[in-house]
């Protein structure tokens, strides 16, 4: 027969399906299908083993009437906003002044990066260990003198957040200033010869034409910073265990104790469908504007 | 001569004459990134210091202090005694479920993404990047959303609790920002050689085999960085995932340090976390250049 007949539609790139066959099966089984099943059975009554009892939106009125995850949204607001402000702040101060042609630089940002590549499990045991009132920070204070110094935030329910926020900066802060820095060298030295030649002061360079032109940046690093806090839960786990009391606790723990320890995987369900709602609504409005962006141009 | 500066040819961004090395600017310039570095390396300094004392010399002094007696039995305690529970044999259990959950892991994802990335760039076919808008969007969806739904595929292909069922996990986590990778370098690969190699009959294994791979190298080496760092850096897959007597190392360090029975020992703990952080150091003290490239990499998604 002629051999130059038109192949089946679906036989074509035969081979390339294939080998796409386990990103098509990632993709629609677990991401999509599982994420569907999640929120599907937040609305059953779950307990030890998953089963078809629907109870509406119990489950989420009872999460938002209790405690623990009430503490665990606040928490994670607060770390969230500061830790947003001050890894971007850090971050692009740190990228600046690497930015001027110094020397070192390889060293400093060596150093500045590395915590990066340690996990939060270590972070949070070293930061355990450093801010341990008995002998850290406060007894080295203490030390010098000072005898009534206090700083135990590891120990102290209303400021704990606030170590964990430390340890958090201080490992993640360091991406941040590669991500900058790579924006930074990546502006026309036109521009600053430009500014300079118009007598710009640098502070004004900075704040109205260099930031404003690391645009896609800044907004690349916020949905970057916003999708890793969400999954704020090593980091506690290691540091203070939720402790003292629940007044660490973070949703991703909130989820984890529900499904795995305390048997009550529908709860789980409820909380991490709040959670996938928390991230979607950072994530849609980015995605619209990057992707419906380039359609334009 | 005020127009000198404006005719001169600028070699830096901004600034005068750079003359003066002790000008005020450097010494703000270099104090601050001083300070700032010594805050990011203290605890390290830190971990390192506690390590080599005993506890006697830990209780009386600080942390800072430097060790008058140097000791490695922290170090040999935390390696082969530390206990989680009834279970003595220290870390080194966990260091080696480490290894072998990450040389698997690494590979099996590594190979999958990079045909899955070769199949996106050079063999489009109808559909597949509705697959990939999918995989891009969950690399950004909590994990939570799906731990469950992956317990039931896993006790389903009977994997559940076991180290291969934890590979599988690393590979389905991983092929978003990896297949991200592969797919926007091959796409730079230069077209020509593709039509070249598949006029002189190539397939698709053989162009990907003979061609992508041999020229890919360097991509190769971003992404084994970027998942050995990754997955042995991960905890909470390790603790869903696989049952106590393959914890990996994370896992174990976290059960030793804040296990509450038994007296503290800061110095076997700081010794244990050095140890678990040491391969990810190693890696990025080493690879230099390429670990950025690497992360930068799993930075941009989308």
């Amino acid at each position: 027969m002629d051999k130059a007949q038109r192949p089946n539609q679906l036989l074509r790139n035969l081979s390339a399906k294939i080998a796409a066959i386990p990103m098509i099966l990632t993709a629609s089984v677990v991401f999509a299908g599982g994420t569907v099943w999640t929120v599907v059975y937040s609305f059953t009554d779950s307990k030890l083993l998953p089963r078809e009892r629907w109870v509406g939106f119990d489950q989420y009125e009872r999460l938002w009437s209790t405690n623990r995850w009430l503490i665990s949204i606040e928490n994670l607001m607060i770390y969230g906003a500061l830790s947003l402000i001050f890894s971007l702040v850090i971050g692009f101060v740190l990228a600046a002044l690497l930015d001027q042609k110094i020397r070192f630089e390889d060293t400093f940002r060596t150093i500045f990066l590395y915590p990066f590549a340690l996990s939060f499990i270590v972070t949070g045991l070293v930061w355990q260990w450093i801010l341990n009132p008995e002998f850290g920070i406060q007894s080295i204070v203490r030390g010098l003198g000072w005898d009534s110094f206090t700083f135990d935030p590891l120990f102290n329910a209303d400021i704990v957040i606030y170590g964990i926020l430390i340890a958090g900066l201080w490992q993640g802060t360091g991406l941040i200033m590669v991500l900058m820095l790579a924006g930074l060298r990546g502006i026309d030295e036109d521009i600053w010869k430009a500014a300079r030649v118009d007598g710009i002061p640098v502070w004004k360079t900075y704040g109205f034409i260099i930031i404003p032109m690391m645009r896609p940046v800044f907004i690349t690093t916020l949905v970057l910073i916003a999708a890793g806090i969400v999954k704020l839960y090593d980091l506690v786990v290691a540091q203070t265990s939720g402790g003292p009391g629940i007044a660490s606790e973070v949703p991703a723990k909130y989820v984890y104790d529900a499904m795995f320890t305390k048997q009550n995987l529908a709860q789980g369900f409820a909380g991490s469908t709040m959670m996938l709602l928390s991230v979607l609504i950072v994530l849609i409005p980015w995605a619209y504007l990057e992707f419906g962006g380039k359609k334009r141009v | 001569m005020s127009d000198s500066a404006t005719t001169l040819p600028l070699s830096g961004p901004r600034g005068s004459k750079p003359r003066r090395m002790l000008s005020r600017r450097n010494i703000f310039i270099y104090g601050t990134l001083g300070l700032v570095a010594i805050y990011y390396a203290l605890p390290l300094y830190v971990m390192i210091v506690t390590s080599l004392k005993g506890m006697p010399e830990i209780r009386l002094g600080n942390i800072f202090s430097p060790p008058v007696e140097i000791t490695f039995q922290p170090w040999v305690k935390a390696w082969a005694e530390a206990c989680t529970g009834l279970n003595c044999e220290g870390l080194s259990r966990g260091f080696w479920n480490s290894v072998r959950i990450l040389v698997p892991s690494v590979t099996v994802s590594i190979v999958i993404a990079s045909i899955n990335g070769y199949a996106l760039a050079n063999w489009r076919f109808k559909g597949a990047d509705v697959f990939f808008t999918i995989l891009i969007f969950g690399a950004f969806i909590p994990y939570q959303v799906m731990l469950y739904p992956l317990v039931i595929i896993l006790r389903e292909i009977g994997l559940y609790g076991s180290l291969w069922g934890l590979v599988l996990v690393h590979t389905v986590f991983g092929m978003p920002i990896l297949t991200l990778l592969f797919r926007n370098y091959f796409t730079s690969i230069p077209e020509e050689l593709f039509k070249a190699a598949r006029v002189d009959g190539a397939g698709f294994w053989g162009i990907y085999l003979r061609i992508m791979v041999p020229m890919s190298l360097p991509i190769f080496v971003v992404a084994i960085i970027l998942q050995v760092t990754g997955i042995w850096n991960d905890f909470l897959f390790g603790v869903v995932y696989t049952r106590p007597e393959n914890y990996p190392m994370t896992v174990q360090l976290n059960n030793i340090v804040n296990s509450v029975q038994g007296v503290k020992e800061y110095n076997v703990n700081m010794a244990a976390t050095i140890l678990t952080g040491l391969v990810p150091l190693a890696i990025y003290f080493f690879s230099g250049k390429l670990f950025v490239r690497g992360i930068a990499a799993g930075a941009v998604k989308g």
